[in-house]
């Protein structure tokens, strides 16, 4: 049993359901659906790259028929994003087709549109969550990351969600080397606007890997959030990202303990781009389009990527460590953006395997996203960008350009 | 609030339950409370399915074979305190 949307299964029976996960669901069910690339802010850390609109976004009918699909194949909820998916004119319309179709929508938003009339809306509508982001438990953290003004936006938007009424929405936190320290206070935070917290791991995914070396937490700070989870779990959500520290203690973390990239788990990007995982952008995790004659549905039962993620067990150099059990070799999107063979160590691995690798594999040569819309320079909205590179490719020379 | 389950009473799938067909048998997820159970073998969903056919969970059991009837009899109290599945409207808990 679960609560929904990505959330750990807690039953003591999950072993047997793990065997049976891996070789893949009907339809899954944890999915994350980015409404589109543009975003008010420029977090330093964004895992899509996002900031400009991508002009083959989906439409508005697309994006319907998507909903039409998920329906049929009876997807119960899907994990929105982006971007900021808000920005999108037709968010609320789309937002209400979903619900309309039994399709649930937690969305994630930087608190961007949540005014006062707009949470006393979404308090009112059945079958919708909401996720308000924040990095920092107070705004010198937070807007380091985030950009300045973005705690003071998120944290209106909580008290407007609050004072609608709008019971246990999520705050969700993106661990880091600066806000480790602050997990009581996300804590107290989460306990002051009867919300709930969600904290889950940093990936060096889209700009992610650009800071992943500094703000990655440190080996103590996984200790601290392993023990900490030991100690809040039941009240506090991960969307089961910790699994690799299970190899901390003798109490696994509640969850799978399973990488459920294509096997419960896909991501559909704005321009309907289907990858094995929100945290995988990049072709060599691409299994296809919605766009494509036989739909998602066509993609999610047949594309020759999840086949392969639903039959390989990754082994390599991991199966012979005691703790492959626990952890299962960790997270395959942070080995990929990190230079580490798929089969072997995490980056964060607790027996410091994956230091030890990333020290031999250098630097260069690392895989970048093939999708980049980060802002070319910072624009002017009182949100100024953290991130300038004054042209596409100064950063990557796979950018891509409009 | 749930009662407590009853095998002597009548049961069926909550309508507010939607089952989805899986390789290992069914998910079912709950519309009301937004929580997922997994069935984890092909003639459990087939008895959920079939729940309120039966004037009482006992009558349902008593088409499997004896060996399996404790094992689901456990499985659907459990569902019964997930509210996936809710006693027939009208069946009586008197024998």
């Amino acid at each position: 049993m679960m609560t929904a949307s990505c959330e750990p299964v807690r039953s003591e029976r999950v072993p047997a359901l793990v065997e049976q996960f891996k070789g893949g669901l009907a339809a899954p069910i944890c999915l994350t659906w980015e409404w589109t690339y543009a975003c008010n802010l420029s977090c330093t850390h964004c895992l899509s790259s996002s900031g400009r609109r991508d002009p083959a976004e989906l439409t508005t009918a697309e994006m319907r028929s998507v909903i039409d699909e998920l329906r049929a194949m009876q997807v119960f909820y899907v994990n929105v994003g982006g971007g900021e998916p808000t920005v999108r004119p037709d968010f609320w319309e789309l937002l209400d087709y979903a619900v309309a179709s039994q399709v649930g929508v937690k969305f994630s938003t930087n608190g961007l549109r949540l005014d006062a009339e707009r949470a006393q809306r979404l308090a009112a509508t059945d079958y919708v969550d909401v996720q308000v982001s924040l990095d920092g438990a107070s705004r010198e953290v937070n807007d380091a990351v985030r950009g300045h003004g973005s705690y003071d936006m998120a944290l209106r938007a909580m008290e407007n969600l609050a004072e609608a009424g709008f019971r246990d929405f999520k705050i969700s936190v993106v661990m880091t080397r600066h806000n480790v320290p602050q997990l009581d206070e996300f804590a107290a935070i989460a306990g002051r606007f009867g919300a709930q917290l969600r904290i889950t791991r940093l990936r060096p995914s889209g700009r992610g890997a650009d800071v992943w070396n500094e703000l990655h937490p440190t080996d103590q700070q996984q200790r601290e959030i392993y023990s900490w989870l030991v100690d809040h779990g039941d009240r506090v959500l991960t969307g089961d990202s910790f699994f690799h520290l299970n190899a901390l203690g003798a109490t696994p973390l509640p969850g799978l303990n399973l990488c459920g990239a294509g096997r419960v788990v896909c991501l559909i990007d704005p321009i309907g781009d289907v990858y094995a995982c929100p945290f995988a952008i990049h072709d060599a995790f691409k299994a296809g389009t919605v766009r494509s004659p036989g739909g998602f549905a066509e993609v999610w039962r047949s594309a020759p990527l999840f086949a392969e993620l639903r039959t390989g067990t990754s082994s390599g150099a991991c199966r012979s460590c005691s703790a492959f059990s626990s952890c299962q070799g960790g997270c395959m999107a942070a080995k990929f953006f990190t230079g580490l063979p798929l089969d072997g160590p995490d980056p964060e691995c607790v027996k410091g395997h994956g230091a030890s690798a990333l020290s031999d594999s250098g630097r260069s040569g690392l895989p970048r996203p093939d999708k980049d819309h980060s802002r070319r320079r910072a624009v002017s909205m009182g949100m100024p960008s953290v991130r300038v590179p004054a042209k596409p490719c100064d950063s990557s020379p796979l950018a891509v350009t409009e | 609030m749930t009662a407590p389950f009853e095998p002597g009473r009548g049961y069926q799938l909550n309508p507010d339950v939607a089952l989805r067909p899986e390789p290992f048998g069914a998910l079912a997820y709950h519309f009301g409370t937004r929580r997922l159970s997994f069935l984890k073998a092909p003639d459990l969903v087939e008895l959920v399915r079939g729940l309120g056919a039966h004037r009482s969970v006992s009558d349902a059991l008593a088409t499997l074979p004896g060996g399996r009837r404790e094992v689901y009899l456990r499985a659907l109290a459990a569902l019964a305190a997930a509210d996936m599945i809710v006693p027939q409207p009208g069946s009586s808990d008197a024998p």
